[in-house]
């Protein structure tokens, strides 16, 4: 029988005081991560991993953007031939993958991780594990995909890769090998984020944080999180099925064996439209959050804004079909779809007017920031209106497929993609490196970026209208196509160098940029009420909040009290953080925080080498990989008799 | 000017509390994930055989004869599991090492069984897309359930060592959720497999 | 043919039958609204940033008061009204428009099967009894002011049929028949294209679709019924062993030996204006090109070059010219 004092839960007080010196010194020592190569591999740091995400995806961006280069080159002018019709499918597949997959949606989930925390004013996210995980599988998982490509087996068949096409009867390369299995690879690595995003939303937010005071970025990567958590296993499935269809000889997909080829148009587009807005959602956010800084107030309509981020998302699960409104359906559920797909520009409408009303009722500032923000709205109205356009059956019936789509696509991922993640870097880069970017350097950027990105893309509208079909290796003459084509081609090549100056500024400014302290926009939230970069733990004392802009009460007159950021619960026997209820963010339990873990790169390790198994059908390969993943599994889980709490390992 | 406000919260609990613990939200978010997997794998089955011609059941009355009782089975499990985590609550361990091990054993009982039941059936993975879906919706389940047992076997080699009490058993009520998910996830199978062609569908 | 659709063959912001016709005021109206809809939000936006006070160029942030102030919400509100007017007319339009054109002619005048292959098209005209049924490649002849039912079948992977003066897309998808149609005001040649990705040469799957009047048209069909009349020539005789020989393991002609249905049928070649799914006009140096080097032309298609000597050559082609 056991102890009768173990049945109870350990309960303390938490102590509440101010920050000290010593104080600082014991949380440093708790919180560091191990130096060195150790360090490298075992670090739970939501900061340092929130850094790896910038970069690859980052990284993965100027993959794909010298891919789409190479593609502009083919299309530049009618019937040229530098890339083959093998190569040119393999280059536009590979170039939507990386940029949708590996661009688009981790470079989110880096400034989420990077920031949640400290928007919460919290320690790290719930699960910094498995962010750990997460974050090796998305890496592992490119690798992977890239691999194929390098290797002259890169996807073929689009990004969003259709059967009967992608099957071995007509592919019968590894191509869409490496392609089925590496997305199934990566979607692990969504999955997991996004169930760390809910919870961390959730539970970790600091005491008084309610849940109409968080910024809207978190609104907006937290809806994006529940979407993937629901849909991401569609086109996983979507995936396990195409691969099993190459390599086992069943019937998912195959009419011949009484398959249905638009169930994977409908697994897929389950999963790819809501995904749109899962990688548009927290960089509306972005904008929401830092376009009112550099206005000198507060977002006009905080809760319409929060509101139509989770109406966006209700209703983007209701549109799938509009991706396939030429594939012989019926005409009422065609109807269906197409009124949705109309009505769901009301909910971006409410985001485009709250933005621009936020600027003509503030005192706008200009800086590199803000032009990125501002000009964002102008970008999203144009990707917005063109979706429009496609939402009705008829005249998608004409534009789908067609160049006008091309354009509306990029409108939507680099005009609400880009741009605010570009803005994003300029607004935070000083909270995450201590140093500002170069502001001149960085007006270059912006208006070599806006000016290329309209040149190339605003004239492939009319390329659409005026018949062009997408993902053609070359056209003729007689279309009429070349002189647009190649505005666009020069444009894509000013953007490119606007990307470039980006690159160029990250790199000089790290090296010799103005010291940023610790609010250099005076902006109002968590984040930048600690030192940059922050300290490994965040916050020394774990604040109460009282408004939405706990640094710009006093100065808009706030009615609840103000926030105590000085003064606050300590929380330095362990590791450790405070969990909060999820509407109303009162304390509610002691989190006590992991150490660094071998564990998530051990199973990052242990899945690589059961996924190139599962690819080079070594079975033998596939079960070592399984086992080692298991084991890893087993040691992250084990158990602990008694609390975490410890003296700080090395003071 | 406004007071400033200050969380002085009492006594908090350190760490998780029974199943109160961001784990538990943890595995039941995967959950959630995975219970979308399993819906889409029914759905590419209702859709596909909606939209095939007559005669696509290759099985057009599936004998519920193994079927059945072997799904029962795992519900039983299911009780099993909840027994023991209420034996661990109580401070009863050998009830908790009880009820792991009888849900244990239920869960071999039924993958046999269900080997059985694969083995039963006139047709194989290939044959057509009927096939393929019987045979891979099961076959992901069977999959859920050997990571189940591995699961059950962890947890019951952990009681056996002491490592839970009625405060500290996050692992266990975390694991006791994914169990009873593969298990309902069992009912889902059996319902749309087994039940709705004798209803009448895709007959 | 108006001016789009003879500078932009392919455009579809203008029509030349009916199915295509009531489509296009309803692109030009979403078109202009989504044009207002930018130039307002970009003056408004303009005017807004414009509104940033010289004297907080370059200071300190800090230095810069916050405030809030101003009906912000009434903007909202306003802005989702004022959107919710032109958005309601596109969804009633829409519907409309979705009524008018979706459903197939109640009494076609003619029905098609067209099968969509990697990468040319294959046209079945079906008459009323089985000799009166015949196969075509690429080119549809359509009577003008006829509707046209076209049932549309996937031959391997998906396709999408899409001819832009007449008809918007409808994919041919392996397994299921879809349907589309057509009408043709006025006489003219209609150029279609597929598009839905289908692989190397999803670039060069064009055809054509070509409105005569019915005299023409019924002249046309007439002449498409015909076998093919026995060479006269001693170079077309020869000419005529290698295409049964060679050609005949892919292609047929009716009325010889080769029989072979996996690509377009060769029995009337000659009346058709372009060859290869619309990459080359049909002439004879077009012609010798393409059979001896179709892998230079349409890298990865599926007709292997032939290396045929020059004597052989020409005896095919002398073969080839009779097939009117």
């Amino acid at each position: 029988m056991m102890q009768p004092e173990s049945m109870r839960p350990e309960l303390r007080t938490p102590a509440v005081d101010v920050d000290s010196v010593e104080h600082e010194a014991r949380l440093g020592s708790l919180w560091e991560t191990t130096p060195g190569i150790q360090g490298f591999f075992t670090t739970v740091d939501h900061k340092e991993i929130g850094i790896r995400y910038i970069v690859t995806a980052f990284a993965f961006l100027a993959l794909g953007g010298i891919e789409a280069l190479v593609i502009r080159l083919q299309l530049a002018g009618p019937n040229l031939t530098l890339l083959t019709p093998a190569e040119y499918n393999q280059f536009f597949s590979t170039h939507g993958m990386t940029m949708i997959f590996l661009y688009a949606s981790p470079i989110l989930s880096g400034f989420s991780n990077y920031l949640w925390p400290l928007l919460f004013g919290s320690r790290d996210m719930a699960f910094p594990r498995l962010n750990a995980l997460s974050y090796w599988i998305y890496l592992a998982s490119g690798l992977f995909l890239y691999a194929g490509f390098l290797t002259g087996n890169g996807p073929n068949d689009g990004w969003f890769n259709y059967v009967p096409y992608a099957s071995r009867d007509f592919n019968p390369g590894m191509n869409e090998d490496f392609y089925s299995l590496g997305m199934v690879f990566l979607g692990i690595s969504t999955t997991v984020g996004a169930a760390n995003f809910i919870v961390t939303a959730f539970r970790t937010r600091a005491p008084g944080m309610s849940i109409n005071r968080m910024p809207i970025m978190v609104w907006g990567t937290l809806t994006a999180s529940v979407a993937n958590l629901l849909v991401v296993p569609a086109v996983s499935l979507a995936f396990f099925l195409l691969w099993m269809d190459r390599q086992f000889g069943t019937h998912f997909f195959d009419p011949a064996g009484g398959g249905q080829p638009l169930l994977w148009q409908h697994l897929f587009w389950i999963f790819g439209h809501p995904w749109v807005y899962a990688i548009v959602l927290p960089a509306m956010g972005m904008v929401s959050d830092g376009l009112p800084v550099f206005c000198r107030r507060p977002l006009v309509g905080y809760s319409l804004v929060a509101l139509s981020t989770v109406a966006t998302m209700v209703l983007g699960f209701g549109v799938w079909v509009h991706h396939m409104f030429a594939t012989g359906l019926p005409g009422l559920g065609l109807s269906f779809f197409s009124g949705a797909s109309i009505i769901i520009t009301l909910p971006s409408a409410v985001a485009v007017f709250a933005w621009l009303a936020t600027i003509w009722f503030g005192r706008p500032v200009i800086t590199t920031a803000f032009l990125y923000f501002s000009s964002m709205i102008l970008l999203f109205v144009i990707g917005g209106v063109s979706g429009f356009m496609t939402a009705s059956v008829p005249v998608d019936w004409q534009l789908t497929d067609t160049y006008f789509v091309v354009a509306h696509i990029h409108y939507v991922l680099i005009g609400i993609n880009v741009f605010p993640v570009v803005g994003a870097v300029y607004f935070w880069f000083p909270k995450m490196t201590g140093r500002m970017l170069d502001e001149n350097l960085g007006r270059w950027n912006f208006w070599t970026m806006f000016i290329g990105f309209n040149l190339a893309f605003l004239p492939m509208h009319l390329t659409g209208l005026l018949g062009m079909p997408r993902r053609v290796y070359t056209y003729a003459a007689y279309g009429g196509w070349g002189t647009l084509n190649l505005i666009t081609s020069i444009g894509s090549f000013v953007f490119a160098a606007g990307v470039l100056m980006l690159f160029i500024n990250v790199v000089k400014s790290l090296k010799s940029g103005a010291a940023a302290g610790k609010n250099p926009w005076d902006a109002p939230t968590l984040e930048w009420s600690v030192p940059s970069p922050p300290p490994p733990y965040n916050f020394a004392v774990i604040p109460t909040v009282a408004s939405r802009h706990p640094l710009w009460e006093g100065r808009l007159g706030t009615e609840g009290g103000l926030s105590s950021l000085d003064r606050g619960m300590l929380l330095a026997n362990g590791k450790e953080t405070i969990a909060t209820s999820g509407l109303d963010a009162e304390p509610d339990m002691v989190l006590e925080m992991p150490e660094n873990s071998f564990a998530p790169f051990c199973l990052t390790v242990g899945l690589s080498v059961l996924f190139v198994g599962l690819l080079l059908r070594v079975w033998a390969v596939a079960i070592v990989g399984a086992v080692v993943c298991a084991l890893a599994l087993m040691a992250w889980f084990w158990p602990s008799r008694e609390l975490r709490e410890r003296k700080p390992a090395h003071v | 000017m406004s007071e400033v406000v200050l969380s002085r919260p009492e006594n908090l609990p350190v760490g998780p509390t029974g199943r109160h613990g961001v784990g538990w939200w943890g595995v039941g978010t995967l959950v959630v994930s995975e219970a979308a997997l399993f819906a889409y794998l029914l759905f590419a089955y209702f859709y596909t055989g909606a939209t095939a011609p007559p005669g696509w059941l290759l099985d057009p009355a599936p004998s519920l004869k193994l079927a059945l009782p072997n799904m029962v089975l795992l519900l039983i499990s299911s009780v099993g599991v909840w027994g023991a985590e209420r034996g661990i609550i109580k401070g009863r361990r050998g009830q908790a090492l009880a009820g792991l091990g009888v849900a244990f054993a239920l869960g071999l009982v039924f993958m046999t069984v269900q080997c059985l039941e694969w083995r039963s059936k006139p047709y194989r993975l290939g044959d057509s897309s009927y096939a393929s879906l019987y045979f891979v919706t099961t076959g992901l389940h069977i999959a859920h359930v050997i990571v189940g047992l591995v699961v059950l076997a962890a947890l019951f080699w952990w009681t056996a060592l002491r490592y839970f009490s009625a405060g500290r058993r996050i692992a266990l009520a975390a694991g006791a959720l994914y169990w009873h998910f593969v298990n309902l996830i069992s009912v889902c199978i059996f319902v749309t497999y087994y039940v709705t062609p004798h209803l009448g569908f895709g007959r | 043919m108006n001016y789009w659709s003879s500078t932009w063959p392919l455009s579809y912001l203008s029509s030349a039958g009916m199915r295509a016709a009531k489509v296009v005021p309803l692109t030009w109206y979403m078109l202009t609204v989504s044009i207002i809809v930018c130039v307002v939000i970009g003056v408004l936006l303009w005017v807004a940033v414009r509104r940033a006070r010289p004297q907080d160029r370059g200071v300190e942030m800090s230095a810069v008061p916050v405030e809030r102030g101003g009906n912000g919400i009434r903007w909202i509100s306003l802005g989702l009204l004022v959107s919710a007017v032109p958005l309601a007319i596109a969804l009633v339009w829409t519907m409309l428009t979705l009524a008018a054109v979706a459903g197939p002619p109640a009494q076609p005048g003619l029905v098609l099967d067209v099968t969509g292959r990697q990468w040319w098209w294959e046209i079945q005209y079906n008459g009323s009894s089985p000799t009166d049924t015949f196969e075509t490649a690429n080119e549809i002849h359509i009577p003008v002011g006829v509707p046209v039912l076209v049932r549309l079948h996937g031959g391997d992977v998906i396709h999408s049929f899409w001819v832009p003066q007449l008809t918007g897309k409808t994919d041919t998808i392996p397994g299921q028949v879809n349907l589309s149609w057509i009408e043709a005001d006025k006489s003219g040649r209609y150029l279609g294209q597929c598009t839905e990705f289908c692989g190397y040469q999803h670039a060069h799957m064009q055809f054509e679709v070509v409105a005569e009047p019915r005299a023409e048209f019924d002249q046309w069909m007439a002449g498409q019924r015909q076998s093919a009349a026995a060479p006269t020539t001693p170079e077309a005789t020869r000419g005529l062993g290698l295409v049964e020989y060679r050609c005949g393991l892919c292609h047929r002609v009716l009325g010889t030996e080769a029989g072979a249905i996996s690509a377009p049928d060769l029995t009337h070649l000659m009346s058709r204006r372009e060859i290869a799914a619309g990459t080359l006009l049909n002439n004879p140096g077009n012609l010798v090109g393409w059979i001896q080097n179709p892998q230079n032309i349409k890298p990865g298609n599926l007709m292997p070059n032939q290396a045929l000597s020059a004597k052989q050559l020409s005896d095919v082609l002398a073969y080839l010219e009779t097939l009117k």
